[in-house]
């Protein structure tokens, strides 16, 4: 790696821990029902949504009551979603004219958004009404990420609170979350990319004259619209759904190296920022750092892995006499499907960045990245959307990880295992696996599922062990709730649509029913106080432990599914 | 030696052969882990049988081989469990043996003597008698069933239970009055209470727990197998979609062959984790085990379990801090009385006194004045003999008169009334003398000649050697000890502080030991404690952990959840330790299987998609000689580990009294990163050696 490419990391890695502290919190004292300095703004709309909808936020829910809510609301938003896709022919708001959406890609996108995922089956622009686009997708861009840091909020008081049962109210916690937390901050992002050129408009699309006009056309038309605000809660949310087509190599969706900056750094902002909120609630904050250091130990490793293959370059482009050597005006390295004003070191870290967290969104093409490089993203999700995660979600999923490092370097130093103070039994293993389990199958059956059916095999643009791979990152990425797309895969068909629409339904809600089951139980226990005898969790050894048994999990469940597809990829094309 | 060798030949024998009748899928389908490999066991040995028709997916002798190994596997892991639970049936055969039907003498009435109690019994089988039932046995008898004595004393021989052949006294009343069945009366009669039905007494319970056979799993146990099967699902999951990848694969290469059943089958096997799968009955028996091989019967596996964690260790003071009984350390004349006549008059006075105190006062005396002990009876120079006055509760002294003279020794206040009440003044330096030795933890006892105070003997209680410093391992250990006494607070302290406790209850009631193990545990801690008394009960059964001493009474030892044959206090402490072992074993296998995975997954992946993409040899960085080979050697390891694992899992994996980061951070390497390392090694030798002979 360059010194530039160094530097780009170390400045983006530093600015994201440092507002750690400050974001985690704040938003610490947000789940704490602590004062905070946007309560004389916010706070009258805060107890008028409570009294429109009838709701006392301080009845507090046990973790059944909190899980149905939760299931609820979704379930709700779901509907909604799926509905305004099949009517949005006769409802308003439609200039266009735009007929119903499919059953199965509206199903597809209904659940995709609900959960977090913002797979997109689909081509904004060419099928969605307004009323589709504002009611739908932008609604549950900010209540899917709430519902996430609702279900970790639950999480950790049930780690920090104890002998009760009572996990919070889920209304009070998505409101104060969309409200105080995911509102705010979309704003400041949104103005911040305003000024470096990100369009935010509701004027009409823009014809332009070429600068070199052809004999087939001499302008062109410029798609333009309210991006700027979408883009914010997009990438703050772990959303990942695009204004335009292409995502963030978009130059009006992300035009500046300032604005991919800001964009990169609010992929992780949140869920980095939440480990320190889990350690101020939890009454330790070293237990958050820990966490945040196991989480970017290995993040920076494997983007330092993905920054080296892409920066080696394509052997098959040295054959096709390709220049691919560094120079001021050549970033050099693998430079296909990547944009000249991001370069290597950009693309790599966004592309590591956005499967780290399951956000989704690109600023580069996966499907062109050296098979190594493809596999770093992949293998990310693959983990389990852990490192970081989604926000909320990627913490809880995290915490199972805990719990099961926990488990078995506490049996090693002879007690009964137990994480800050609780102690962990068969009620806690049963749903930590079940939360590990349920990716995993879903990613590897659903591969199983596409490659044995005609349907599933039809849509491989490449059969190959490239081919092989397009369908593994599309259910790793569905099975995660990711949403990113390897590209490659005609994945807007029923199958794809129906399967993924399945795969991202699990990878939600049997995440989040179990975590607040775990939550549930250990709410109930009492708190065993610290001594000599008690297992650690906040030392280095703790964090390597945790790697050890994430990277274990992670290469044990996918080491021969890779192999077949990036792994041997790569021994091919470098022998 | 001998007979041991031929002991240890027998439970060998036996176990061998119960690992084939374990293989009923009944008995295996409680292992989930195991289910799953006698499973591929089966299919295999399905697919071998095809092959020997000439239809078989690969070389029939390479199928074979898979299967074979597969089923020793099964029954490595059998044979474990049957090792583990030999030992304990070899002990439970010969308990067995004391529990044999025996005449009883029951009483149709009551009775409070041995005549009364002749002429009213009836001979009945030990079987017919209930709990409340009352009978008779005289010297030479069997004890027929547990029970409380309610009239008589009697020596019994308790061998047959506790292994120790000396005689115990036994008596009705007091803390001794529990007799187990089984055990052989040696003189004199006792009548007994009834205290459990056949088939529920101590020695039932006891076989029960040492064969294992109602060997229920525990609380860790569970949450373990858990985590166990929920690695199998994903392993099964990832060798089953492996399938469709492969067939896929073949077809996008446009080479090779699809990946054969035999293969996922072998990947499966030793992807799941069979180590500990296999290992993990046998690590909880031999828990039990090493209880019982010290000589502690716990009740449940839960009580051994639970003695890992414990927070709190309420230690008697008397037999388990100090030696059983205070000892003079020092004469401390008064008003101007020469050290030397002190001593004499203290000796005198304890000549006959045969408590350990008086001895210890000759002994000192003795040491310090070459004082001996003069002879007891009429003599020159005590012409009228010695007449000793013994201790009475009354009195509260004891001592000697001869020629005239008196001697008496006793407590303070007792001694000062006695010394006044003969209008003697009370020298001005006694009660300061007294006072401190009371300061320092000691118990003072006044000497008088003549009804006028000599001085005081310092009475101290001795700590036992080498406490102090298993108090401060246990404090690394991250338990607390509080030291029970009944002693007032200015001895208990300066015990406390001599011995290293971390806190004392001084004059302890029943109701004091019960409020504060009921403290400590709402405080979230684990509690655990000795006691031997009926008052000791209801705090034993409050305590998360509790051994009764086995001479205890019969309510103490049913409160507790173990049982110390011994009847050594001290012995708390390696209960905890064993507790720890147990759960340690249990994590450090479960590491070195998942840590295993790895060098399989180098071995077996290359070779399985070998026809296909013959690109992933480069994975093959151990060389391997061929796919076969290399697929055979990693089941292989995997069957071997097991049988090499077994010592281990019996003995346990030793504990050392670490702070837990320390444990971790040595565990961690020897089985976590052991158990990466030393697959790549065995199976590359395993690989040479089938090379070498030739079977690949």
């Amino acid at each position: 790696m360059t010194l530039y490419s160094w530097l780009q990391l170390i400045i983006y890695l530093a600015v994201l821990i440092l507002l750690a502290k400050p974001l985690g919190a704040y938003m610490a004292r947000v789940y704490m029902g602590e004062r905070i300095s946007l309560d004389r703004a916010l706070g009258p709309v805060e107890r008028l949504v409570y009294r429109l909808s009838g709701i006392d936020p301080r009845a507090e829910m046990d973790w059944k009551v909190y899980a149905v809510a939760m299931l609820a609301f979704n379930a709700l938003g779901l509907v909604v979603v799926y509905a305004l896709q099949r009517l949005q022919g006769v409802l308003p708001l439609n200039p266009q004219g735009l007929g119903a959406i499919s059953p199965d890609s509206s199903w597809n996108t209904a659940v995709s958004f609900t959960s977090n995922t913002n797979w997109q089956g689909y081509g904004g622009e060419a099928t969605m009404s307004y009323l589709t686009q504002m009611l739908g997708m932008t609604v549950q861009n900010f209540v899917s990420a709430a519902t996430g840091m609702a279900v970790l909020a639950a999480f950790i008081r049930g780690l920090a609170r104890h002998t009760t049962k009572m996990l919070g109210n889920f209304w009070a916690d998505l409101t104060r979350t969309t409200l105080y937390i995911l509102l705010p901050l979309s704003v400041v992002l949104a103005i911040a990319l305003v000024s470096q050129g990100v369009v935010q408009t509701f004027g009409e699309y823009r014809t332009v004259s070429l600068i070199q006009p052809s004999a087939a056309s001499e302008s062109q038309v410029i798609a333009v619209g309210p991006a700027a605000s979408q883009i914010a809660i997009k990438q703050l949310g772990t959303n990942g759904g695009g204004f335009f087509n292409v995502n963030s190599s978009h130059p009006l969706e992300n035009p500046t190296p300032f604005s991919n900056f800001l964009e990169m750094l609010s992929i992780l902002l949140i869920p980095a920022a939440l480990c320190y909120t889990f350690g101020k609630m939890v009454g330790d904050t070293r237990q958050g750092w820990a966490l945040l250091a196991a989480m970017t130990l290995v993040f920076v490793t494997l983007l330092s892995a993905a920054v080296w293959s892409e920066r080696s370059g394509n052997p098959a482009f040295t054959a096709m006499g390709i220049d691919q050597k560094q120079t001021d005006i050549n970033p050099g390295g693998n430079m296909e499907g990547k944009e000249i004003r991001f370069g290597i070191a950009n693309s790599a870290l966004w592309a590591t960045a956005t499967t780290a967290a399951s956000n989704g969104s690109v600023n580069s093409m996966h499907d062109s990245y050296m098979p190594l490089g493809g596999l770093i993203p992949m293998w990310m999700m693959q983990l389990g959307e852990i490192i970081y995660g989604g926000v909320g979600s990627g913490l809880y999923g995290m915490l199972a990880f805990v719990i099961i490092a926990v488990f078995v370097s506490g049996l090693m130093v002879g007690r009964t295992p137990e994480y800050l103070g609780k102690k962990i039994e068969a009620y806690e293993m049963k749903m930590a696996s079940i939360m590990i389990l349920v990716p995993v199958i879903v990613v590897l059956v659903g591969t199983a599922i596409a490659l044995m059916s005609e349907a599933g095999r039809a849509a491989i643009y490449n059969p190959s062990a490239h081919g092989f791979s397009e369908v593994l990152y599309a259910f790793s990425s569905a099975g995660n709730n990711n949403g990113s797309a390897f590209a490659g895969l005609g994945a807007n068909t029923p199958f794809y649509n129906t399967a993924l629409g399945v795969a991202m339904l699990f990878a939600r809600y049997w995440l989040a029913v179990p975590a607040l089951a775990i939550a549930g139980s250990l709410v109930q226990k009492k708190k065993v106080p610290e001594s000599a005898g008690t297992l650690p969790t906040h030392t280095p050894l703790f964090t390597a432990w945790l790697i050890g048994v994430i990277i274990i999990v992670g290469a044990l469940s996918f080491l021969p599914a890779l192999a077949l597809g990036p792994i041997v990829e790569q021994l091919m094309i470098f022998g | 030696m001998t007979t041991q060798k031929t002991y240890r030949h027998e439970i060998y024998q036996r176990a061998v052969l119960e690992s084939f009748a374990k293989l009923n899928p009944r008995w295996m389908v409680r292992n989930p882990v195991m289910f799953v490999v006698e499973a591929g066991s089966v299919l295999t040995t399905l697919l071998w049988i095809q092959a020997l028709t000439g239809k078989g997916e690969a070389p029939t002798r390479f199928i074979g081989a898979i299967a074979l190994w597969l089923w020793f596997t099964v029954l490595f892991a059998n044979f474990s469990e049957a090792v583990a639970e030999g030992r304990g049936k070899a002990q439970a055969e010969s308990l067995r043996k004391a529990r044999q039907d025996t005449p009883a003498k029951k009483l149709r009435g009551v009775a409070n003597d041995v005549q009364t109690a002749l002429s009213k019994t009836e001979v009945v089988s030990s079987t017919a008698l209930r709990k409340h039932d009352l009978y008779l046995v005289e010297a030479g008898d069997i004890l027929p069933a547990d029970g409380e004595i309610i009239a008589g004393i009697a020596s019994v021989d308790e061998s047959a239970v506790t292994g120790e052949s000396a005689p115990v006294v036994r008596e009705a009343g007091g803390d001794r009055s529990a007799v187990t069945g089984g055990t052989r009366l040696l003189s004199d009669w006792l009548i007994i209470r009834v205290s459990a039905d056949p088939g529920e007494g101590f020695l039932d319970r006891m076989i029960g727990m040492v064969e294992g056979a109602k060997r229920q799993k525990t609380p860790n146990e569970i949450a373990l197998n858990i985590l166990l099967a929920g690695f199998t699902i994903i392993f099964l999951v990832v060798c089953v979609t492996l399938l469709p990848y492969s067939l896929y694969s073949v077809d996008a290469a446009g080479q090779g062959a699809p990946i054969t059943i035999t293969v996922l089958i072998a990947l499966l096997v030793c992807l799941i984790p069979t180590t500990i799968g296999g290992l993990l009955s046998a690590i909880g028996i031999a828990g039990m085990d090493r209880m019982i091989q010290r000589n502690v019967i716990a009740m449940s596996g839960r009580a051994v379990e639970a003695a890992g964690d414990v927070d709190v260790l309420l230690l008697d003071k008397t037999g388990t801090i100090t030696l059983g009984n205070r000892q003079a350390v020092e004469f401390i004349p008064v008003n101007g009385v020469n050290a030397h006549d002190l001593a004499e008059a203290a000796q005198l006075a304890s000549l006959v006194d045969e408590t350990p105190e008086g001895r210890s006062i000759v002994v000192l005396a003795k040491e310090k004045f070459g004082l001996r002990g003069r002879v007891i009876g009429s003599s020159d120079e005590a012409p009228e003999g010695m007449h000793f006055i013994p201790f009475t509760a009354q009195t509260r002294m004891s001592g000697v008169d001869f020629d005239g003279t008196s001697i008496r020794k006793g407590a303070p206040d007792t001694m000062m009334a006695l010394v006044q009440s003969h209008g003697n003044h009370l020298p001005p330096d006694l009660k300061p003398a007294v006072d401190n030795i009371a300061r320092m933890g000691g118990t003072p006892l006044v000497v008088a000649r003549n009804n006028q105070a000599l001085g005081v003997i310092h009475l101290k209680d001795i700590v036992k050697g080498g406490i102090k410093e298993r108090f401060a391992q246990l404090r690394k250990m991250g338990i607390k000890t509080v030291m029970i006494t009944g002693d007032n607070p200015l001895t208990a302290t300066a015990i406390a502080a001599e011995a290293g406790v971390d806190d004392f209850l001084a004059q302890a009631t029943p109701e004091a030991k019960l409020k504060l193990i009921r403290e400590h545990q709402a405080g979230g801690k684990l509690v655990a404690m000795t006691g031997d008394g009926t008052n000791d009960a209801p705090a034993l059964a409050q305590a998360d952990v509790a051994v009764a001493m086995n001479t205890g009474t019969q309510p103490a030892r049913e409160a507790a959840n173990m049982i110390d044959l011994d009847s050594n206090p001290t012995k708390l402490i390696e209960i905890v330790e064993i507790g720890k072992q147990l759960l340690m074993t249990r994590g450090a296998l479960t590491t070195f299987s998942l840590a295993n995975d790895v060098s399989k997954y180098f071995a077996i992946i290359p070779a399985a998609f070998a026809s296909t993409y013959p690109q992933l040899q480069a994975l093959n960085f151990m060389r391997l000689a061929t796919p076969e080979s290399a697929i055979l050697s990693a089941v292989i390891f995997n069957a071997l580990i097991i049988i090499m694992l077994i010592p281990l899992a019996l003995r346990g994996v030793p504990y050392r009294a670490v702070g837990a980061a320390q444990l971790l951070r040595d565990n961690l390497l020897i089985y976590g990163l052991g158990g990466l390392i030393a697959p790549f090694i065995g199976i590359k030798l395993i690989d040479m050696l089938l090379v070498a002979l030739h079977f690949v």
